[in-house]
């Protein structure tokens, strides 16, 4: 019993950092399939990430503290938000002292420094960047809350784990309020993470950047820990979206098996996940700016809609 | 021997008071002055801290009758948790921006003199503890007053600027409208306590112990909040706010932003909570509603200016609408006699009253260290003072990170309260409320995630990047007693971030006094580290644990890469091979807004030109581009234009009666008498 909590929580932050890069390899192969592209292999986000563990920073002379300051802590934040989510357990000991409310605070405190560290440097497109990723967020940030808040209502709790293992013994999966939550769901996952049809991860031309944009100046290490803590982001959200709609397989007890277990399952679940992402990645093409409204708009219709069935017909 | 609270409450107010007499004296040597009034207001307002604080710790309620006032009216005090709660945030608030006072005074030496500024400046503090230590209508008024009069000549401080009077007249205007309907409220409720006849019920111990009808109550309820409304700056009535606190002297518009709108807050749970006690569910449907409309009407008016201090003035209105959602929620829980809820929600706004005076209080003290430093207020004109300015900088940042609400920081428990709040509002019986409870939280929402935009645009533009003016200006950092106010309040709100159980346990006899409940008993539940407002697998929080979690990964990650020396090369920007970029071509206020204008412009009325200045010999090559914006508010057109507008008309016409003739008066007399024998006849 003693440490065995512990030991998930030190399990599950390893397999964050160790499989996030894997899941983007994943990612990017597929899209290369889909697009008859020859392939780097899973794992070159591994290769790309060593490189730039070694390379030298190179920092513009104006940058302040919070421009160096910032990698660190965007990757930290990803850290903690992995001791949240229950991937392979629900027994976590930090899941206590942070719920959903708190994970969605952390994402948003990673966004406001990644935002000031584009306006550092005092450049047109890390400012433009800023702006745009403030915007974005602004909108998608509160239709995620109330997508989590439509499955937290349904289960009585705003803790990640209770609300796992809640969802995970009713049956109810095909409420409206739910299916409505789900929905918003994979459109806010599309908004945060900077996938297509919203920004682009791998675009090179400057004005249709938004993440990018901000961390244009960085380079060497700094960029290798916020590249990194954006796989991760992924990563989190796809494990978010499994805690939250198919908990099938996340182990409650913190036994090897049932560890072993939800790791398989993760594993097919993010497999699935990445098949999924790809598809709508393919399909769609990047939308204009200030189309993107109508996009999270209707994430936050769609949310607020879901919470609404809850409270009017549940 | 020891002093009871409401001695050390009510001498503080009498040093503030005589502190008057001694400015008087002290007028014409400035510095001896700013000495002194310094050291007299950190102790008045510790003092009032201390009574304050002292009070709520006992849970005890003291009551004094003054042998002042009107023949047969003296005046009443009383001093009770709530009351003690809001001199605490009071008390706290005045004694750190007292601190900070001394460095920022010494700035006017040599340019105009201070004393105004001093006695004025006392003369609002009293006031601000008056209001909330008095007990009767009479004295609470007469303590309004003050504190109304005190803060209009202190924005009226450097009066020679036609926008700052224009901003007081304003201001004036609108706390004497809120005025008269706080006082036909009171009226309507003295009247059914004591008779209309006689002057009985005037003290509130009198409205306490008497049930009012429905219909009086609500007339009461709907003019007492219209009242405070105007004072609290809830839109519509909020046009006054972002006149006013960006021309009031920084000291003044932290004290005012942070705490003078909560005298009014605390007036709406005076009226609500302790004289009136019963109402009907949609008075919290109102406050809830009106609350969310102030909140991001706000938020989207501060995303919108450029202007540093009207930004944090608007940002101001959207706390107050926060503050109100968590009001609104507890009123609502109240009037179904659910009252874990209800203590649950006006824990929030209560919880959110004090956040809000810290870390507005904070930013306005920074605002007004830029201020000093750069003598700009335009952030078009700002950029890279975290250089120049790095203590101010990082204090400023601590407060922006707060009012954005994100953990492990003050802004982000109160929020997460209130959240908490409506997610347990499913179990409401009224379908009204349910339909209104889900698009409340989804605004809610809203508000937080553009209230961290916005104060990542205000430190931005204003701190980051480099200097946008026409030239580089000799900008130092900020004195030692301004940084140490600033140190003091960005402390309390990692404090208050990082230890809410402490402080719900402190102050939850409030709410135990007001709706019956008390949350302690749940919130500590887990154990002092966690926050479980109504049981632990329900929801939990432990600030500590995020912040000393978030600290300690930071750390392992920044050694851990350190191991080995990496190389760091300064380099100037890349230009893309431009060469000729200028500091011009950054973003700024206005382009940082541009998204959120084409989203949420709607909300505001906006007049965008953009002209081209062609060149005479090449046509495609235009030697310039003007570009002028406007943003208003759209309340001005929608309300307070036609209301001036007839207002002149109706002066114009009744003029006309005027005409400077002594025989056209006779008639008027004359005419008048004869009217009233009429009358009298019939």
């Amino acid at each position: 019993m003693t440490g065995g909590p512990i030991l998930t929580e030190f399990l599950q932050i390893m397999l964050l950092l160790g499989a996030a890069p894997l899941f983007i390899g994943w990612v990017r192969t597929l899209k290369c399939w889909a697009q008859s592209r020859d392939t780097a292999g899973v794992f070159q986000p591994y290769r790309d990430l060593a490189r730039l563990f070694t390379k030298d920073v190179v920092l513009a002379e104006n940058a302040s503290w919070i421009f160096r300051f910032t990698p660190y802590l965007v990757f930290g934040t990803a850290i903690l938000a992995g001791g949240i989510v229950p991937m392979l357990s629900t027994d976590l000991p930090l899941g206590l002292s942070a719920d959903v409310i708190v994970l969605v605070g952390l994402f948003a405190i990673s966004r406001f420094f990644t935002a000031l560290a584009g306006m550092d440097i005092g450049t047109a497109f890390g400012g433009m960047g800023s702006s745009r990723e403030m915007m974005v967020a602004s909108l998608a940030e509160p239709a995620m809350l109330m997508a989590i808040f439509t499955v937290s209502l349904a289960d009585k709790s705003t803790s990640l784990s209770h609300i796992a293992e809640v969802a995970f013994s009713s049956q109810a999966l095909l409420k409206p309020s739910l299916a409505f939550a789900f929905l918003a769901f994979v459109l806010i996952t599309l908004a945060e993470t900077g996938r297509i049809p919203v920004d682009n991860p791998s675009t090179h031309l400057e004005l249709t950047m938004l993440h990018e944009a901000m961390i244009l100046e960085y380079s060497g290490r700094h960029l290798a820990l916020i590249e990194w803590a954006g796989m991760m982001k992924l990563f989190l959200f796809m494990a978010l979206g499994s805690a939250l709609f198919f908990p099938w397989g996340i182990d409650k007890s913190g036994d090897l098996s049932g560890i072993l277990l939800a790791g398989g399952l993760l594993t097919i679940k993010l497999g699935v996940a990445g098949v999924v992402l790809v598809l709508i990645e393919t399909g769609l093409a990047k939308m204009r700016l200030f189309r993107l409204t109508e996009f999270l708009g209707s994430a936050f219709l769609m949310a607020t809609l879901g919470m609404l069935s809850f409270f009017i017909l549940e | 021997m020891t002093f009871s609270p409401v001695e050390i409450a009510s001498s503080a107010v009498l040093i503030h008071m005589l502190f008057v007499l001694v400015a008087a004296l002290l007028r014409r040597s400035q510095k001896a002055l700013i000495a002194v009034f310094s050291t007299v207001m950190t102790v008045g307002s510790l003092m009032i801290c201390i009574a304050g604080a002292m009070t709520v710790w006992d849970g005890a309620t003291e009551t004094r009758v003054l042998s002042m006032g009107l023949p047969g009216l003296p005046f009443h005090l009383r001093l009770d948790p709530l009351a003690g709660y809001f001199l605490t945030v009071i008390g706290l608030l005045s004694f750190f921006v007292s601190v900070y006072s001394a460095g920022y005074l010494k700035g006017f030496i040599g340019h105009r003199p201070v004393t105004r500024l001093a006695v004025f400046y006392s003369l609002f503090l009293a006031g601000m503890s008056m209001v909330v230590l008095a007990d009767d209508a009479l004295f609470f008024l007469i303590s309004w007053e003050l504190m109304a009069a005190a803060s209009y000549f202190l924005v009226m401080f450097e009066d020679e600027k036609p926008d700052n009077r224009r901003a007081a007249f304003l201001y004036m205007v609108i706390a004497h409208v809120g005025a008269i309907a706080i006082l036909l409220s009171f009226g309507i409720m003295a009247g059914l306590a004591g008779g209309f006849e006689s002057f009985d019920g005037y003290t509130f111990d009198a409205m306490r112990n008497v049930s009012f009808p429905v219909s009086w109550a609500t007339a009461a309820f709907l003019l007492s909040l219209f009242g405070f409304a105007a004072k609290a700056g809830v839109v519509p009535l909020h046009v006054w706010l972002p006149e006013a606190h960006p021309v009031a002297p920084s000291n003044v518009s932290a004290l005012m932003s942070g705490v003078m709108l909560k005298t009014a807050i605390y007036g709406i749970i005076r009226v609500t909570f302790d004289l009136i006690r019963v109402f009907p569910w949609w008075w919290g449907g109102l406050v809830l509603t009106l609350g969310i409309i102030t909140a991001l009407m706000g938020i989207v008016y501060a995303m919108m200016e450029k202007d540093l201090k009207r930004l944090l003035a608007y940002s101001s209105v959207e706390n107050i609408g926060i503050i109100l959602v968590g009001i609104g929620l507890s009123m609502v829980f109240l009037s179904f006699n659910m009252t874990l809820l209800s203590s649950l929600a006006l824990t929030a706004g209560l919880y959110h009253v004090m956040n809000h005076a810290m870390f507005k209080g904070l930013l306005f003290m920074g605002a007004g260290s830029v201020l000093h430093a750069t003598d700009e207020r335009n952030m078009e004109n700002m950029g890279g003072l975290i250089h120049l300015m790095p203590w101010t900088a990082a204090l400023f940042l601590i407060g922006a990170l707060s009012i954005s609400a994100l953990p492990p920081f003050n802004g982000f428990v109160s929020e997460w309260l209130t959240f908490q709040a409506f997610l347990l509002s499913p179990s409401l019986p009224s379908p009204l409320m349910k339909l209104l409870m889900p698009l409340g939280a989804a605004l809610f929402a809203l508000t937080a995630a553009l209230s961290a935009a916005t104060f990542v645009k205000a430190f931005g533009v204003s701190f980051l990047g480099k200097w946008r003016g026409p030239q580089q200006r000799h900008v130092h950092e900020a004195g030692p007693a301004m940084i140490a106010g600033m140190m003091f309040a960005a402390a309390a709100c990692l404090c208050l971030g990082i230890f809410p159980t402490a402080f719900i346990d402190w102050m939850d006899i409030v709410p135990e006094q007001l709706v019956g409940d008390r949350l302690s008993v749940s919130a500590t539940a887990g154990g002092w580290m966690w926050l479980t407002p109504v049981a632990p697998d329900r929801a939990s929080y432990s600030g500590v644990i995020v912040f000393l979690g978030g600290l300690a990964v930071n750390l392992l990650v920044y050694f851990v890469l350190h191991v080995r020396p990496g190389k760091i090369h300064r380099v100037p920007v890349w230009d893309c091979g431009f060469e000729k970029l200028t500091n011009r071509m950054q973003y700024n206020s206005t382009s940082f807004a541009m998204p959120f204008r084409r989203v949420f412009g709607f909300m505001a009325s906006i007049k965008e030109d953009v002209s081209l200045a062609p060149q005479p010999a090449h046509a495609a090559f235009p030697r310039r581009l003007h570009y002028h914006l406007r943003i208003r508010d759209r309340f001005w057109n929608w309300i307070y234009k036609p209301v001036s507008d007839a207002s002149f008309w109706v002066a114009r016409k009744v003029g006309r009666l005027q005409q400077g003739r002594i025989q056209a008066y006779l008639i008027y007399s004359f005419a008048t008498i004869i009217v009233l024998l009429l009358l009298a006849v019939i």
